[in-house]
C-alpha cells in the first residue's frame, strides 16, 4: 500500500476494485466503514455484488477481466472534463501529452459496449474520483489476476497520477496483501528478479554486493518465475524445495502442476501439515507453525512486526530457518551457521536499503512514539514511512502508461458460455490447511456452492441445492449450485478452498506475461446438471 | 489549541474537544467506568464516571463532559464515591453472576474488578435479573444475557468499529434485552462473527464459547498472554495468545495494535486451533521403496534432502534445481531460501507463493 492503514478512514473518495474486502481484509474494511460514516463516498467496481457493493454510492457491476476498459472510460472523462491536476502533472509526472491524447479516443460509450456498465455510470465515477482532493484506491486480486494485470494496474495509476491522489493523507493506490507475510517474502528477496530490498538482479552493482556477502557469484540474470519452473519441471528444473506452500491446491490447472511436480527427480517440502502438496514430495520435513515459531513478518501496509512463539511445537518439528540451514550445510554451503533468527534478520537488515534502520531489537520493541517501523527505514534514526511517495517518486517522475484493453485469454463461447471468477470467502483461508481445523468454522461454511444468478437456473437446468457440472477447457468438477443475487447474469463464482471441489482443475487459461500471474479471476465453463 | 483545567486540585492542560474523562486518563486519574470503550463513541449511560463540576448542580458524566477552560472538577468527594457504590449495587442486583471468568472475554471481568474495588459483597437491594440468556447453537459467541447490563457497548461496537449493524436492542427499561434483527440467532443475523462484541462486553454476558469450552481442562485462571500477529491475511493485526500448560485457549485483539486497534474477524478470533491440531507433522517423512512416506529421523531426512540437490546439481547442473519461498512464514525463512538457491548454487531461481 502506497498509505498506511490509518489512511483508509480518511478519504473523501473511495474506488474499491477486485476486492473483496469485507470477506478477504476485513478488519482493514472497518476503517472504510468509518470513512463512509463520515461522509466519504465509494465506489466499487466488480462483477459480483459483494459486501462492499452493497455499502456503495456507486456500483459498476463491470465484466469479468474488463477493467481496463473501465478505468480507460474514466480516464477519458476525467481528462475531458478537465479534473486533471495540472501542477501534480508538470512536477510530478512525465508522458502526459501522449497519454491525453491516447485517452481521447476511449469514451465511456466504447467502455460500456466492454464492461457492460452503463456510459453515464463511468462518468458519473470519473467526475467523483477526479473532483475529490483526498481520493483513495484500494485492489487486490481483482486486478492482478488476470493477463492483463500489468495494465489493469497501470490504469489505477494512470487516474491518481492524472487527478494527483498520490502521497497526501487519504489518497494513494493500495493493494492489499492477501497472506500475513507476502509482503515479507517479496521483501526477503524471495523473488527471481530481485535481491532483498527489491535490489535488481540485473544491475552489477547489487552482483558485486551480494557476491562480497555470499561469497558467490550469482547470475546476472533473472532467474524464472514459479510459473515457469512449474512449465520446466522434468525438462530442466529436477529438483524443488517448496516452503509452506500448498502449490497443488492453490494454483491454476491443477492436473498441469501435480504431473508437474511429480516429473521432478527430488521434491523437498517443509509445512505443518501433510498437504496435497506434500504427499507428493520425496521427503516430507515438519515446521513448527505460527504461535510457535519467533520471527519476524511485514503487513501490508509495509509494517515489520515481531511474531512470537508461544507454545512449544508438537513432537520433532523445527523452524523453517534451522532446516533450511541443515540442508545448506550438508551441501557445504557457507553462511548458514544461525542459534537463533536475530541474526538473520539483522543480516536481511544490513543488506536490504529499506531495512536498513532496521534491527531485531527495534522490531522487538513494536511501534513507538518514534518508530513507526513502516519500510523504507533508510538508517537507524529514521523513523519509518507510513506514506510512500509525498515528495518524489523513487525512480524521479510518474509515468502515464498509454495501455490497451485486451480480452481475457480464453472468452465465453458455444461450448463454455459461462464466466467463472473466483476468489476466497470470509470463513476459509486459502486452502483451508487452517480454517478447516479449526472448530467452529464449519458451521458457518460446511461446503462450496457455486454462486449462480437465479434467473440462470432454468437456463442452465439446474435446481437450487443440487449437484451440477462445471468444466473448463482444462477439465470438470462436481460442485453444489446455490442461487444468489450475489453473481450477476452469465458469471458465476466458487472459492478455491474446498480440496473436494477442486475449482483450480478448471482455471488456467493463461498468464499476465510480465508478472507470470495466472488469470485466476476468468474462466469459461459449461455447466450441466447431474 | 492547548487549554488548562483543574481536576482533583491539579491543573491540567486539555486539547480542544477532549472530554474530562479523556483528560483525566491522560493524567492517570483514575474514574471508573463500564458503558466506556475508548474506541467507541461516548455514551453516558451507566453514570460511573461522573464527577463534580463547580456550577453545575448535579454530578456531571465525565465521559460525555467536553473538557472547558477553567472548569473545576473533583473525581472522587465522598458524595461521588457514594453514588457510584450504590449504581454498582444495583448493577449487582440485577445479574446473576458478576464474578466471571477471565476467558469470557477481553473485558469480561471490568465489573467484578469495580466491585472488588468498591468492596461490594453482596447487596441489600431487591433485585430481578435483567436480561434473558439465549440459547444459540453458534459455536463461538455465548448470549448470557442475563449478566447484561445494558451498557450497548455490544451494539456499539458492532456498528461504529466494526459497521455490521448485527447487535440491536428490544424493549426499554428494566426489560431492555440485547438482541438481533428478529430476535433470532446470529447466523441469521448481520453476525460476522468477529467476536468484538465478546471483547468489549464488561460483564461477560456475551462471552467466548469456544475459550470457555477450554476452561474446563484448566485448574485455574491463570494463563499467559504472548503477543503476536495474527497468521491470516495481511493486514497484520495484533493480537494476544492465550496460552496455558502449553496450550493454546484463546486468542484476545490487542486494543493497542497499529494495524487493528482493537479490531479482529473471525479467523483471527477464532481459527487458531490448527496449530495443535493432530494432524501436524511431528516426525520427517521419507519415501520408501515401496513409495510411500515412512517416518524418519532428522539426520535421515535431511541427508536424504541435500544428496537430492547435489545430485541434481551434478546431473544437471545448478539451473536443475528451483525453491519456492513461503508467504506464511516468518521473514528468516523467506531470506534463508533465497540465500540457499543464490549463495548455494549462484542463481535466481526462487520465488515465492504471490504469483497465485
Amino acid at each position: 500500500m502506497s498509505n498506511p492503514l490509518v489512511d483508509m478512514q480518511k478519504p473523501d473518495v473511495i474506488f474499491c476494485i477486485g476486492t473483496n474486502m469485507t470477506e478477504c481484509h476485513p478488519v482493514a474494511a472497518t476503517g472504510l466503514k468509518k470513512a463512509i460514516a463520515r461522509g466519504a463516498k465509494l465506489i466499487v467496481a466488480d462483477p459480483r455484488r459483494i459486501g462492499l457493493a452493497e455499502l456503495s454510492h456507486l456500483y459498476l457491476p463491470l465484466r469479468v477481466g474488463s477493467d481496463t476498459a473501465l478505468l480507460l472510460g474514466m480516464a477519458h472523462v476525467i481528462a475531458r472534463e478537465g479534473l486533471i491536476d495540472e501542477e501534480f502533472i508538470e512536477n510530478r509526472t512525465t508522458g502526459f501529452d501522449d497519454f491525453f491524447e491516447h485517452i481521447s479516443q476511449w469514451t465511456p460509450e466504447w467502455a460500456e459496449t466492454i464492461t457492460e456498465v452503463p456510459a453515464q455510470d463511468i462518468e458519473t465515477a470519473a467526475m467523483l474520483y477526479g473532483s475529490s482532493d483526498a481520493a483513495a484506491i484500494f485492489y487486490t486480486l481483482g486486478i492482478t489476476e488476470h493477463i492483463c494485470g500489468v495494465e489493469n494496474v497501470q490504469s489505477l495509476c494512470n487516474l491518481a497520477l492524472m487527478t494527483g491522489n498520490i502521497g497526501r493523507e487519504g489518497t494513494g493506490i493500495n493493494p492489499m496483501r492477501g497472506q500475513n507475510n507476502i509482503q515479507g517474502a517479496g521483501d526477503s528477496g524471495a523473488l527471481p528478479n530481485n535481491y532483498p530490498g527489491f535490489q535488481s538482479v540485473t544491475d552489477p552493482k547489487h552482483q558485486a554486493k551480494f557476491k562480497e556477502a555470499y561469497g558467490k557469484e550469482i547470475d546476472l540474470e533473472k532467474g524464472i518465475t514459479k510459473v515457469t519452473a512449474l512449465e520446466l519441471c522434468g525438462d530442466s528444473i529436477h529438483a524443488m524445495l517448496i516452503d509452506g506452500e500448498n502449490t497443488l491446491l492453490s494454483d491454476p490447472d491443477r492436473e498441469h502442476c501435480e504431473h508437474a511436480l511429480r516429473s521432478l527427480d527430488h521434491l523437498v517440502v517443509i509445512d505443518i501439515f501433510l498437504t496435497e502438496t506434500a504427499k507428493l514430495a520425496d521427503v516430507v520435513l515438519p515446521a513448527t507453525a505460527w504461535g510457535e515459531t519467533d520471527g519476524i513478518c511485514t503487513n501490508t501496509e509495509r509494517r515489520v512486526q515481531r511474531l512470537r512463539a508461544a507454545v512449544p511445537p508438537p513432537g520433532e518439528a523445527k523452524p523453517d530457518w534451522w532446516i533450511i540451514c541443515e540442508i545448506a550445510k550438508r551441501l557445504g554451503f557457507n553462511g548458514f551457521e544461525y542459534d537463533t533468527p536475530e541474526p538473520i534478520f539483522n543480516e536481511l537488515c544490513s543488506l536490504s536499503p529499506i531495512y536498513a534502520g532496521l534491527d531485531w531489537e527495534r522490531i522487538e520493541n513494536g511501534a513507538t512514539d518514534t518508530f513507526n517501523n513502516q519500510w523504507p527505514v533508510p538508517h537507524k534514526e529514521h523513523p519509518g514511512t507510513p506514506r510512500l511517495h509525498e515528495d518524489t517518486f523513487v525512480n524521479g517522475k510518474g509515468i502515464f502508461s498509454k495501455v490497451h484493453y485486451r480480452d481475457p485469454a480464453e472468452t465465453i463461447s458455444d461450448d463454455f458460455p459461462v464466466w467463472l471468477t473466483t476468489g476466497r470467502r470470509l470463513q476459509s483461508y486459502h486452502t483451508r490447511t487452517q480454517t478447516g481445523r479449526s472448530q467452529g468454522i464449519d458451521y458457518l461454511l460446511p461446503e462450496e456452492l457455486l454462486e449462480v444468478n437465479p434467473a440462470d437456473l432454468e437456463k442452465w437446468q439446474l435446481s437450487d441445492g443440487e449437484w451440477c457440472k462445471m468444466s473448463s477447457a482444462r477439465g470438470s468438477i462436481n460442485i453444489k449450485v446455490k442461487a444468489t443475487n450475489r453473481s450477476p447474469r452469465g458469471t458465476v463464482f466458487a472459492s478455491f478452498s474446498f480440496s473436494d471441489v477442486p475449482v483450480n482443475l478448471l482455471t488456467g487459461s493463461g498468464y499476465d506475461p510480465i508478472t507470470h500471474t495466472a488469470e485466476l479471476k476468468v474462466c469459461p465453463v459449461r455447466l450441466e446438471p447431474l | 489549541m492547548s487549554d488548562k483545567l483543574q481536576i482533583d486540585g491539579i491543573e491540567v492542560s486539555f486539547l480542544e474537544g477532549e472530554t474530562v474523562l479523556e483528560v483525566a486518563q491522560r493524567h492517570q486519574i483514575d474514574i471508573p467506568t463500564l458503558c466506556y470503550d475508548p474506541r467507541l463513541e461516548p455514551f453516558g449511560g451507566c453514570r460511573l464516571c461522573i464527577v463534580e463540576m463547580e456550577g453545575a448542580r448535579n454530578p456531571v458524566a465525565s465521559c460525555t463532559t467536553k473538557a472547558a477552560s477553567d472548569a473545576v472538577i473533583r473525581t472522587s468527594t465522598g458524595t461521588i464515591e457514594t453514588y457510584r457504590k450504590t449504581l454498582l449495587e444495583m448493577v449487582m442486583s440485577e445479574n446473576r453472576e458478576v464474578d466471571v471468568h477471565p476467558l469470557r472475554g477481553y473485558a469480561s471481568r471490568e465489573l467484578a474488578y469495580l466491585c472488588d474495588k468498591y468492596e461490594i459483597k453482596g447487596t441489600e437491594i431487591e433485585g430481578t435479573i435483567s436480561g434473558t440468556s439465549k440459547t444459540d447453537d453458534n459455536p463461538f459467541i455465548l448470549r448470557d444475557y442475563e449478566l447484561c447490563i445494558s451498557c450497548y457497548r455490544c451494539v456499539r461496537v458492532c456498528a461504529e468499529q466494526e459497521g455490521d449493524h448485527a447487535i440491536n436492542v428490544m424493549n426499554r427499561g428494566f426489560q431492555t434485552q440485547i438482541t438481533t434483527e428478529f430476535d433470532g440467532l446470529l447466523k441469521d443475523s448481520a453476525c460476522t462473527f468477529c467476536g468484538q462484541c465478546i471483547q468489549t462486553c464488561p460483564t461477560g454476558a456475551l462471552a467466548d464459547k469456544k475459550a470457555l469450552r477450554a476452561v474446563d481442562e484448566v485448574t485455574d485462571d491463570l494463563f499467559d498472554k504472548t503477543r503476536t500477529i495474527c497468521p491470516y491475511c495481511g493486514v497484520g493485526c495484533s493480537v494476544d495468545v492465550l496460552t496455558q500448560n502449553d496450550k493454546i485457549i484463546g486468542i484476545h485483539p490487542a486494543m493497542d495494535g497499529p494495524a487493528n486497534q482493537g479490531a479482529l474477524c473471525v479467523k483471527g478470533q477464532f481459527a487458531y486451533d490448527f496449530v495443535q491440531h493432530p494432524d501436524r507433522l511431528k516426525t520427517p517423512l521419507l519415501r520408501g521403496d515401496d513409495g510411500e512416506l515412512h517416518e524418519a529421523t532428522w539426520e535421515a531426512a535431511l541427508d536424504f534432502a541435500a544428496e537430492g540437490f547435489r545430485k541434481a546439481n551434478s546431473e544437471h547442473g545448478r539451473h536443475g534445481i528451483y525453491g519456492i519461498a513461503s508467504g506464511r512464514a516468518p521473514s528468516e525463512a523467506a531470506y534463508l531460501m533465497q540465500k540457499f538457491v543464490r549463495a548455494g548454487f549462484g542463481t535466481n531461481y526462487i520465488d515465492n507463493c504471490s504469483r497465485a
